[in-house]
């Protein structure tokens, strides 16, 4: 029974969409195994990676409501992986410079 | 079952919504703290991967992919069924609240065991970074680095697990004595927030370690 | 501010958060913001008095050009306690966790902060910090300097390292809890009318504190236990030796330990702001500049961390970006000074005690950013890298300006936090007297540190002594002048005159409530339909051009 009378912002999704993002989720999960017995060099990495953020967004949007929730959640939730992103480029930055990575400069 | 409303608003809060949207921000804030937090360790990967390639390829081949993608397809599953648990507390659905929670449990210990399962062999195989570790092949340190990283994060992760399995344990205890309303959900909605977090932090830890190459087996 | 609520009736029985319980478990199983924030103060107090002893033996020590009153290794342990207490256990928590913690809710109309709970776990994660770093010194310290550098740290210090690794690590866990509290009860909790553009300034550059707490905090966190790992399994995350790079420790230790700098400071500025408007009577100048300046300085802060390794062997490429985006960071800092200097500009000044700071603030500050500046430029950096130059630099930021806003706020805030009013005399005496003691102690570590001292040395050759000797003559003045407002502060607890609810006559909500303040903090909840800082404008002031 769900109450309407408190004015609650909560959103309540159906079973079936969970059930979907979780089909989707086997799906990728089995795709992300697949593709790494595959000869593609560097794009082994991109497409792991790419799945990776794709299982993560689906889980953010459904499983954590970000769909429903307030802007500023989103801000919040971006946040973190904008300046994990920030010290991962300007960190790596300097590693290239250095020529410390094989197959760079 | 909405009858002890009046003592679900904490005194300091002017009404439901405000804090309930405290709650959720909260959460956020600190999941972009945990974000920064395994950050460092991504970065360190980062960092020895590009340099250390050919260690790393060695290194992710030793790990055990079959179990580490039961592992995956466990932790995806127990999201599920958190995700119905929060429904269930908005639908105040006592009895299903308490199943789904119980499941996440039993499936996160799933998880927890068969990490153990894992660390058991990497100590058989003489993997562990330290006095007793070996490796035959070339870069002995570098893969030792590799191995180091990989116990730092899965370990941390791991604590992350268990330390929610703690508080889900705790919550079937009050959920059983109806704590948990279409209300008063939040701390529900919350937990689940963490749990979903930590099995994102494993959806990137999995291709990072464990499917760095698979072409040579 | 005004606020349309009714004024605190003054029959009712005097209820404050002070006498709305009593006994020691009322102090340490509270909620209540106020007294978490009393809680903070003593203990942070504690820690600057011994961060300070620590300082004086450092200080002692350097007044001889031979190494006679202790052995190299005991000044070694002693600056870096010096350096850990101070910036772990006084400079990063002492403005939020104190200051912030019990003005914000009262500066926004809220009744406590969003989760009192965890703000009371920030107190006692703190505490395990400080117990662990307690453990250290009674173990027999750690000699690695406050920075922890690999591999010396994980592979080849004697010292403590791991406990005193943890106790980063709590306390670092501590102001992470406080600056959630922080950003949710910022965006959640303001009272009705309060928009973003009506906060106190305080209450923004909190907010941006916080975020760089957040996202910087954990990585700080992380690294540290790392080093630790690797020290207790030999790992080589970090150690050449086998296999790691030491820079990657400098990278993640810096990106954090940068804007940390900026944690240190910008509540500070945000104390500034208050109190350069109490006492020029004015609203201040660039209301909207200060604000987003904040939010500027702490974004850019995170993108600056490379500075501080400008002879380290990171790459000379990267220098340069780092080198070129420190000169951008100096433009949002510059903002405010410049501002606070238009606020001042035909304003009413009366010169009380926090108004001393304030000005010794903007003064400190602007020495501290300018030769940040020179720092900045990696040509000039490479010169005068870990010479006295570099640790003057720092003392003028993180002492000059946070402590000089430290203490004014203390002493603004005084009559709000106990009811109490201080003596201005002693006040002021005390404000001139740590003025004239820094630059005394700071000033000639400019000149030998230009002429080639090197930091974190027992001994030194003799052409030096004459400035290490004024330094510690500074040392002690300034030791002096810490001290003495303990004593006039404590008295006024006692026999200080009653504060009115505004003794100052200063807008902003927490002005609008009783002193001290009722438990609930504010009898109805006000509702603002201000501005910040309304205060009359003067006739003859020109706003708007005559700056």
């Amino acid at each position: 029974m769900t109450t309407e009378q408190h004015s609650t912002t909560h959103h309540v999704m159906p079973v079936r969409t969970y059930l979907i993002v979780f089909a989707l989720l086997m799906v990728l999960l089995a795709a992300t195994i697949g593709v790494a017995f595959l000869h593609l060099g560097p794009f082994n990495r991109i497409v792991a990676l790419t799945i990776a953020l794709a299982k993560a967004g689906l889980i953010m949007t459904y499983f954590m409501h970000l769909r429903y929730s307030s802007k500023l959640a989103l801000v919040f939730a971006g946040m973190g992986f904008f300046w994990l992103v920030i010290m991962l480029l300007i960190g790596m930055g300097d590693y290239i410079a250095r020529g410390t990575i094989p197959g760079t400069f | 079952m909405a009858h002890n409303q009046p003592s679900v608003v904490a005194p300091y809060f002017r009404d439901i919504d405000q804090q309930r949207e405290a709650n959720t921000l909260g959460m956020w804030v600190f999941l972009a703290t945990e974000v920064m937090f395994f950050g460092g360790l991504f970065m360190a990967y980062t960092v020895y991967f590009f340099n250390y390639p050919d260690a790393f390829h060695e290194g992710s081949r030793e790990l055990n992919l079959i179990l580490a993608s039961i592992n995956t397809f466990v932790l995806l599953t127990s999201s599920l069924t958190m995700a119905l648990a929060v429904r269930s507390a908005q639908t105040d659905n006592r009895k299903w609240l308490i199943i789904f929670l119980i499941a996440t449990i039993v499936l996160g210990l799933v998880f927890l065991g068969l990490k153990g399962v894992e660390y058991g062999e990497k100590f058989q195989h003489h993997l562990v970074p330290g006095p007793h570790f070996e490796w035959d092949g070339s870069f002995f340190y570098e893969v030792q680095l590799f191995f180091g990283l990989y116990f730092a994060t899965t370990g941390l992760h791991a604590l992350h697990m268990i330390i929610g399995v703690g508080v889900l344990t705790y919550f079937v205890f009050k959920a059983f004595r109806g704590h948990f309303t279409s209300v008063s959900y939040d701390p529900v909605e919350m937990v689940g927030l963490y749990w979903h977090f930590v099995d994102i932090a494993w959806v990137f830890i999995f291709p990072l370690y464990y499917l760095i190459d698979r072409t040579i087996q | 501010m005004t606020v349309s609520s009714p004024p605190v009736k003054l029959e009712k029985p005097p209820q404050n958060y002070l006498n709305w319980a009593f006994g020691i478990k009322s102090w340490l199983l509270t909620t209540d913001h106020k007294r978490i924030a009393i809680l903070y103060l003593i203990t942070v107090t504690l820690f600057f008095a011994l961060g300070g002893l620590a300082a004086s033996l450092v200080r002692f020590e350097l007044i001889t050009p031979q190494g006679d009153l202790m052995s190299a290794d005991n000044y070694n342990k002693s600056f870096t306690l010096h350096g850990m207490l101070m910036v772990f256990f006084f400079l990063i928590p002492g403005i939020p966790a104190v200051m912030g913690n019990f003005l914000i809710p009262l500066m926004i109309g809220a009744k406590d902060l969003a989760f009192p709970r965890l703000n009371l776990a920030s107190w006692y994660v703190f505490m395990v910090g400080g117990l662990f770093t307690m453990t250290v010194i009674v173990v027999g310290g750690v000699d690695t300097g406050w920075t922890f550098y690999t591999p010396y740290s994980s592979t080849y210090s004697n010292g403590a390292v791991i406990l005193a690794a943890l106790g980063i690590f709590a306390a670092g866990f501590a102001s992470i809890f406080t600056a959630i509290n922080f950003v949710v009860t910022i965006h959640k909790m303001r009272a009705p009318g309060l928009t973003w553009f009506r906060l106190p300034l305080f209450v923004w550059a909190h907010y941006a504190t916080s975020i760089i707490i957040l996202l910087g905090t954990p990585v700080l966190a992380i690294t540290i236990l790392m080093v630790g790992i690797e020290r207790m399994f030999k790992i080589g995350i970090f150690d050449p030796a086998l296999g790691g790079d030491p820079l990657l420790f400098q990278h993640l230790f810096w990106f954090y330990s940068h804007p940390a700098v900026y944690i240190m400071v910008l509540p500070s500025m945000g104390v500034i702001s208050e109190l350069i408007t109490a006492f020029t009577r004015r609203r201040i100048f660039g209301y909207k500049a200060i604000a987003l300046s904040s939010l500027a300085i702490a974004l850019l802060g995170f993108l600056v961390w490379g500075h501080h390794m400008f002879v380290s062997g990171q790459s000379v490429y990267a220098g340069l970006v780092f080198s070129a985006i420190t000169f951008m960071v100096a433009i949002p800092s510059a903002i405010k000074v410049f501002n606070w200097t238009a606020t001042l500009f035909k304003g009413t000044i009366s010169f009380t005690t926090p108004m001393l700071y304030a000005l010794g603030f903007i003064g400190l500050f602007t020495i501290g950013g300018l030769t940040g500046l020179f720092l900045g430029a990696a040509a000039v950096d490479v010169h005068v890298t870990d010479t006295y130059f570099v640790v003057a630099h720092f003392h003028y930021v993180m002492v000059g300006a946070t402590i000089m806003a430290y203490m004014g706020a203390i002493h603004f805030w005084w009559p709000k936090i106990t009811g109490k009013l201080y003596n201005e005399g002693w006040g002021i005496s005390s404000a001139i007297i740590i003025f004239v003691g820094f630059n005394l102690t700071f000033m000639p570590q400019f000149i030998m540190g230009y002429l080639g001292m090197p930091r974190r040395y027992y001994a030194y050759p003799d052409e030096f002594q004459i400035y290490h000797i004024a330094s510690s003559a500074g040392a002690a003045i300034l030791a002096f002048g810490y001290v003495l407002p303990l004593f006039y502060l404590l008295y006024s607890l006692f026999f200080g005159p009653k504060a009115g609810d505004n003794p100052w006559n200063a807008k902003g909500l927490e002005w609008t409530t009783a002193s001290p303040p009722p438990h609930e903090n504010f009898e109805e909840t006000p509702i603002v339909t201000e501005e910040a800082y309304a205060y009359p404008v003067p006739q003859k002031a020109e706003v708007t051009s005559g700056a």
